[in-house]
């Protein structure tokens, strides 16, 4: 089988349950995230055939990896491939230049420093050649370990958590680093991250993972609008996950209804649910919308909702509202609203609000 | 003194593949195989002595295959003392090495195969200059301790000037001769010798302790 890039099924029992089909294609950037235990790092180590799995295949290119049935298992050393390790994994004893030269070793001698020192310098690290990795900084450490990942040519990139040990503002910028030398480098890249930001602005797609199987995968914009059931959509961050009764659908007005609780929503028609058949819902916070007071809209009339402010937690730029139903006190909506819109509303614990639940922004999610 | 280096010479591969394999396999028995090697630690010498001297006697099955080889005797034997030696200095050359492969990281280990070195390069350029400091702890206990041995070297080798007669032997031997004054100028040059040992040990552990990875 030939493929642009790493095709890979696997399969084991134990030591923990993996059942995964992956294709990643070339150039192509695939965040793999889920909760700890999910087998996110046992994919990334199966690959570089670090570990083995009891039954499946690794495809890359034109080369067989792994494949139980013909007894294939290719040693680690001749797969080829690039791996930034969560701690980077640099040898401590070697210099910067150092960490890079030993993975040239399909090199002529004398052209593996002048490489080295290519490399370091594409990661944005010239002059720090003969630096021990205990005299670099988290972020430079993590540059010289994806250098390192890249000297040996790899036909796939292997991202453990990369950016992990390093703090925010260090994190933004190597992301963005990343995203540029994505572009110069036609090779599938695997990301492992819990970060959902990170993996959305970074990958092409986003395989949801948990207790060693996918659950979802496609375009992260997608995956986080339209969880395939709640345990995803928990999975990825959402609180607004709730049950309802499909009440009926309304091809004439492309809406479909359902109840929740007492309140009857509007969302967009979805003949796929059969009335009378319960539901799970999600709504993103980015579709709530609250109502300015004394400043009626007409967006108030869409699936208008009354509750009494729980909790402010304030963010800085952002404060996040957790709001306590009028008809349901048991039930919490979670948004986010700007800072400055929090005072102009005199938002405060307490406080009577109103918000919209969009109909575009409510997911249906069949019961599981 | 050529008995320490021999020793040490030997039992620098041996240390090293052994202390590797305690420090990252795990298989059944391997407390047992650690027990096993840390005996001599705690056995008194001449218990030891006596089982070398029984096990290597002349009527031994290892006595006579090693009598068929060359043509004479383990026990009372320079050859017979350097098997006995290798053996009684396990504990102090492969516990030093385990304990500093287990401060490798294991995932230091993988980024090297990953780099396309192959385990021997690993070991080569990667876990032996990570791991020299316990290695060499390991050479310095050993050297040191095989000058000091009395007890296993009396049984296993008696004492034969020229073939195995060590320091420590001799000591005795001036001592019951009541030649006190060459017993007190190699006393000395071995308590000189062991501190020196130990010293460079602990300074090493120092090393060891400052570059926990």
């Amino acid at each position: 089988m030939t493929t642009s890039g790493v095709k890979l099924k696997l399969n084991q029992q134990r030591p923990f349950q993996l059942d995964v089909e992956i294709e990643c294609r070339a150039g192509e950037l695939l965040a793999l995230v889920g909760p700890s235990g999910s087998g996110k790092s046992t994919i990334l180590r199966t690959i570089a055939g670090l570990q083995k799995p009891e039954s499946g295949y690794i495809h890359s290119e034109d080369e067989v990896w792994l494949d139980s049935r013909s007894g294939i298992h290719v040693s680690t050393q001749e797969r080829q491939v690039g791996f930034v390790f969560q701690d980077y994994a640099l040898f401590p004893h070697l210099t910067a230049l150092q960490n890079i030269t030993i993975a040239l070793s399909y090199l002529a001698p004398g052209s593996r420093a002048a490489e080295a020192r290519n490399l370091l310098e594409r990661v944005n690290l010239k002059g720090l050649e003969d630096r021990l990795p205990d005299n670099l900084s988290g972020g430079q450490r993590q540059r010289v370990a994806l250098a390192r990942a890249l000297a040996r040519k790899p036909k796939i990139l292997l991202l453990d958590e990369p950016f992990s040990a390093v703090d925010k503002v260090t994190r933004k910028k190597l992301q963005q680093e990343l995203a540029v030398l994505r572009r110069t480098i036609r090779i599938p890249i695997l990301l492992v991250t819990h970060d959902l930001e990170e993996a959305s602005i970074l990958a092409d797609r986003l395989y949801v993972l948990h207790k060693g199987q996918t659950l979802q995968n496609g375009k992260p914009s997608d995956v986080q609008r339209y969880p395939r059931n709640a345990l995803v959509a928990r999975l990825l961050g959402h609180n607004n996950i709730f049950r309802a009764t499909v009440e009926g659908h309304y091809p004439e007005q492309g809406k479909s209804r359902i109840c929740w609780g007492e309140l009857i929503l509007e969302v967009e028609l979805n003949e796929a649910f059969a009335v009378g058949s319960e539901v799970d819902w999600v709504i993103h916070p980015a579709h709530l919308v609250m109502h300015r007071r004394g400043r009626p809209s007409q967006g108030e009339r869409e699936n208008p909702v009354k509750g009494r402010v729980k909790e402010l937690l304030d963010l800085g730029e952002t404060v996040i509202v957790s709001l306590k139903l009028k008809e349901d006190e048991t039930t919490y909506l979670a948004f986010t609203v700007s800072s400055h819109s929090a005072r102009r509303n005199q938002l405060c614990v307490d406080a009577e609000v109103s918000v919209s639940l969009l109909a575009e922004g409510i997911h249906l999610m069949p019961r599981r | 003194m050529s008995l320490a280096f021999w020793t040490c010479a030997i039992l620098l591969p041996v240390a090293v593949f052994c202390g590797r394999l305690l420090a990252w396999k795990q298989f059944p028995g391997k407390a047992l195989v650690e027990a096993a090697i840390a005996l001599p630690l705690v056995l008194p010498p001449t218990v030891l002595g006596f089982y070398l001297l029984i096990g290597m006697g002349a009527t031994s099955t290892i006595g006579q295959f090693y009598y068929s080889l060359t043509g004479h005797h383990l026990v009372f034997t320079f050859d017979g003392l350097l098997v006995a030696s290798v053996i009684f200095n396990l504990p102090f050359a492969i516990q030093p090495m385990q304990r500093a492969f287990e401060a490798i990281p294991v995932n230091i280990r993988e980024a090297a195969w990953c780099c396309g070195l192959s385990r021997f390069q690993a070991l080569w350029r990667i876990e032996l200059p990570l791991a020299w400091p316990g290695v060499a702890s390991a050479l310095a206990l050993t050297f040191a301790h095989t000058l000091g041995e009395f007890g296993v070297v009396l049984m296993v080798g008696g004492n034969i000037e020229g073939e195995t007669r060590t320091i420590a032997i001799s000591i005795y031997d001036r001592v019951q001769a009541f030649d006190n004054q060459s017993a007190g100028v190699m006393s000395a040059f071995l308590l000189l010798f062991s501190l020196l040992a130990i010293g460079l040990v602990y300074r090493l552990s120092y090393r060891q302790r400052r570059h926990d990875y």
